[in-house]
């Protein structure tokens, strides 16, 4: 932990922000530039080519990460940020598009997107932030709210059941599945370069509260409490078995590596298919496996 | 705006039998597009079905999304990644599409969508005709901004007003519908498909000064902002939010009139040069029939019924309906004792006719609400009755 | 102008005798020639139905109104499609599968067992192309020459020597009848 912690007293952020737009928008305590943070830091490990790295966001807190990042970035519409993704990767194989929005964007509005990209290994990064609310229009419940948790629109506490995010991916059919807490910084880095190497659908949850909303109404202490409360109620259990990972209200959080393994992405499988079936007839698109490093 | 000649291997020259669903996609191939996002719907799935087959053999993407919502969104990001993009709809698909339509009219996308119509409201007539969309393609999407909208009255000019189409978005930087019908699409008829070097593509129009100075917002001489590719180095911003001429949000009423404003003019300015008419008899005419799509052949029709009764006719078909024609309506309205207009809904661009006759002549709906077209003797009674 | 209509029963090719015909009129016989067909659930019935309009000048009104020529290879087709037949029109069925009614005012009927036909040169799904042959033969509206140019393209290529075959036979056995008539 502490470790961690002076990890992200460094800052990766040089050139990498659109620095005449900070500050930015999110409260302090906030997770999500903690997580920002940590995107840098993997890009940077990895050396990647900025130019080649695309951020499409939808709409939301998190929707905001696209504003800020000095890289070809969208802020698009709410729940669309993944087929937007989508297009622009299969429009330019060469770049890497990582989506970067909160939970009620991807597994609200956008689900039906999350499971159909999931399931067609679109090679594609997506990190979605959990805050368990949707934060930017007040707090109200979302999919993600743990049951009991008291939100806008769950005023005598929720009584929906949630969407456990890894169980979601992993049923659709994603190729490499993490989730950690805010708080695991490096760890958090170490996914979302394992996420940007991976070819195919990689997905990265980073639980962080909203300590304006969430953790105001249910009462759970300031921004750093709440990051810290998460972290210690996370247990890391690598290959867990994704059925096993809902989360409760406060309760315990399964973290880790959850999934990751090689299938065929979108566009492999295009080409591999049409070219078995068309032969000469078929224009290859993009970049083939042989090509790939 | 630079044109160049089409690329051959999307061009499928020669005389073809084809539907107008099928020239659609001929058309989008032959324009250069090379990304088709799309959902099955009921007329218009055979293009999505005929650019599924073919653009393997060009080199390309065809992909099947999980919805409209989804389809149209990829062609944003398929045209940032430096695509030309094409999809394919029809009523409830397009109701579906709305909100990125705005999207890609904000973010100044050039796309093309083509609306198979049928009749409506909700499920309506999946399989029978309508043109009740027309209204929609110009206001469907929230706030204000506009659009081109063309009306193709057969295969042939299926395959025409798609690589029309695609000039226009290329040209004024705006998503340009291709509002065709039920009829239109699923009518077998002889398209002629030019060779490549006969046919006359707008390139987008591609940024290419220094890299740190590109704003996608910043207009050129011409009212239109430059178009980069994604992938290029110019680490640019853009968004669905009021902004400047970085792509920078800027959330306050001066900007969103900036915005706004541009939105709207550089096509309403720009309206002589993109609106197309094909225009009969008008001169010493009595009355014109204005009529669009396959209405239009309908009417022709009723217009030579009513020339044999010795009433003087004229036809005005608009190839282009939005921008609407205000200025050409305006100017014959004093000069005519009616204007008679047949369409395929319950009566809407006759409002736009309405509008710029501006109480200088009597205008007539023929409306018909969907699932066939007129009876040309229907038409004809209206023209009779006009001139009375 | 002349209104026509192709009719049967699904799996029959009835919309292929349309676009062959349409096909071969626009393209080879330098005719307009509109070629549609009904759609959907209220499509799927037992009759099947593709209509062509063909013209010297545009096609305008896309429709058929009330055929001048009604092909019928099913007795649901004709029974729902002769009542709208025009009084002087010509009606081609098969032989086997339609018995008609009593020939309606001017109405004068061709009939060719075109099912039979297609099963003894070897597949009975080419039992269009013999209608169509006969077809061609009867109505004269289209040239033997613009079909069978029309022909690739809209039958499988390893069936097109077969489907030409057909459409002699049909062809042939249409002239034959007119030869008797006279």
């Amino acid at each position: 932990m502490t470790q961690e912690k002076q990890d992200t007293a460094v800052n990766p952020l040089e050139g990498f922000l659109r620095m005449e737009r900070i500050p930015h928008i999110w409260c302090p305590g906030c997770g999500i530039g903690t997580v920002v943070t940590s995107f840098a830091e993997a890009l940077k490990k990895e050396q990647l080519d900025l130019d080649k790295v695309a951020v499409v966001s939808g709409i939301g807190c998190t929707g905001r990460v696209a504003g800020y990042v000095k890289l070809d970035s969208f802020h698009t519409t709410h729940g669309r940020a993944i087929p937007f993704a989508t297009g622009l990767k299969l429009a330019n194989p060469e770049m890497k598009v990582v989506v970067f929005s909160g939970d009620g964007d991807i597994s609200g509005i956008g689900g039906n997107h999350f499971i159909h990209a999931a399931r067609r290994n679109m090679d594609i990064t997506v990190i979605c932030v959990n805050n368990f609310n949707y934060a930017m229009t007040g707090g109200q419940v979302a999919p993600t709210t743990p049951m009991e948790a008291n939100t806008s629109t769950s005023p005598y506490g929720n009584f929906e059941y949630s969407f456990s995010l890894p169980t979601l991916a992993e049923a659709a059919g994603a190729t490499y599945i993490a989730r950690w807490t805010a708080l695991h910084f490096r760890r958090v880095t170490k996914s979302i370069r394992e996420a940007l190497n991976h070819k195919g659908f990689s997905f990265v949850e980073v639980i962080t509260p909203c300590v304006t909303l969430y953790a105001r109404r249910n009462r759970l202490g300031d921004g750093l409490n709440l990051l810290r409360y998460y972290y210690d109620k996370s247990e890391i259990v690598h290959n867990a078995d994704t059925r096993t990972l809902d989360i409760t209200y406060q309760g315990k959080l399964v973290v880790g590596k959850f999934v990751q393994k090689e299938k065929p992405t979108f566009l492999d499988a295009m080409n591999t298919h049409l070219g078995n079936v068309l032969g000469d007839d078929y224009q290859l698109y993009g970049r083939l496996n042989d090509d790939r490093d | 705006m630079r044109t160049v000649k089409a690329d051959p291997k999307g061009v499928l020259t020669g005389s073809h039998y084809l539907d107008g669903d099928y020239a659609l996609a001929e058309g989008a191939l032959a324009a250069g597009c090379r990304f088709f996002g799309g959902y099955p719907i009921t007329p218009s799935t055979e293009t999505a079905e005929r650019f599924s087959e073919r653009i393997p053999h060009v080199g390309g993407v065809f992909i099947q999304m999980e919805d409209e919502l989804a389809s149209i969104i990829s062609l944003i990001g398929a045209v940032w990644g430096g695509k030309k993009a094409m999809t394919v709809t029809s009523g409830p698909g397009f109701s579906l599409m709305m909100e990125n339509i705005g999207l890609a009219a904000m973010m100044e996308i050039p796309l093309v969508i083509a609306n198979v119509q049928r009749g409506g409201p909700s499920t309506g007539l999946p399989t029978l005709v309508g043109q009740q969309d027309m209204m929609q393609a110009r206001w469907g999407s929230h706030g204000d901004y506009a659009i081109i909208a063309l009306c193709p009255d057969s295969p042939q000019e299926c395959f025409d007003l798609t690589i029309k189409a695609f000039n226009l978005s290329e040209t004024y930087r705006c998503p340009v519908f291709v509002m065709a019908d039920e009829c239109v699409g699923h009518m077998h008829e002889k398209v002629v498909i030019p060779p490549a070097d006969q046919l006359d593509i707008v390139e987008r129009k591609w940024y290419s000064g220094p890299k740190d100075k590109y704003m996608p917002y910043k207009n050129d001489a011409d009212g239109i902002p430059f178009l980069v590719k994604a992938g290029d180095g110019y680490r640019f911003h853009t968004t669905g939010l009021t902004h400047d001429e970085r792509g920078y949000p800027v959330i306050n009423a001066e900007a969103q009139d900036i915005c706004v404003r541009h939105l709207c003019d550089k096509i309403n300015n720009n309206a002589d040069k993109i609106i197309e008419l094909e225009e009969e008899d008008i001169d010493g005419a009595d009355v014109v029939v204005i009529s669009y799509g396959i209405t239009s052949r309908v009417a022709f029709r009723a217009v030579q019924l009513a020339r044999k009764e010795g009433i003087k006719v004229g036809r005005l078909r608009l190839i282009t309906a939005w921008p609407f024609c205000e200025k050409r309506i305006a100017e014959l309205a004093p000069k005519i004792k009616a204007f008679v207009v047949p369409e395929i809904n319950y009566g809407q661009m006759v409002r736009e006719v309405e509008r710029s006759s501006a109480g200088q002549t009597k205008v007539v709906s023929v409306p018909h609400c969907g699932g066939w077209v007129h009876n040309p003797l229907d038409i004809l009674a209206a023209i009779k009755e006009s001139v009375k | 102008m002349t209104e026509i209509r192709f009719s049967g029963f699904g799996g029959q090719g009835i919309i292929r005798c349309g676009l062959i015909a349409g096909k071969a009129l626009s393209l080879y016989d330098d005719k307009h020639a509109t070629m549609t067909q009904s759609f959907g659930p209220e499509a799927r019935g037992s009759a099947c139905s593709s209509q062509l309009v063909v013209n010297d000048d545009k096609v305008l009104y896309p429709y058929i109104t009330k055929p001048e020529i009604l092909v019928s290879m099913s007795q649901d087709a004709y029974d729902q499609y002769e009542p709208n037949l025009r009084d002087d029109g010509l009606l081609l069925i098969d032989t086997d599968l339609v018995k008609p009614k009593p020939a309606r005012a001017k109405i004068k009927t061709y009939a060719i067992p075109s099912t039979r036909f297609a099963e003894e040169l070897g597949n009975r799904i080419t039992a269009n192309l013999v209608m169509m042959g006969f077809f061609t033969a009867v109505t004269k509206i289209v040239s033997e020459d613009a079909i069978k140019k029309a022909l690739p393209g809209l039958v499988p290529d390893r069936f097109l020597g077969l489907n030409i075959k057909a459409f002699d036979k049909g062809y042939e056995y249409g002239l034959k009848l007119l030869d008797e008539e006279k």
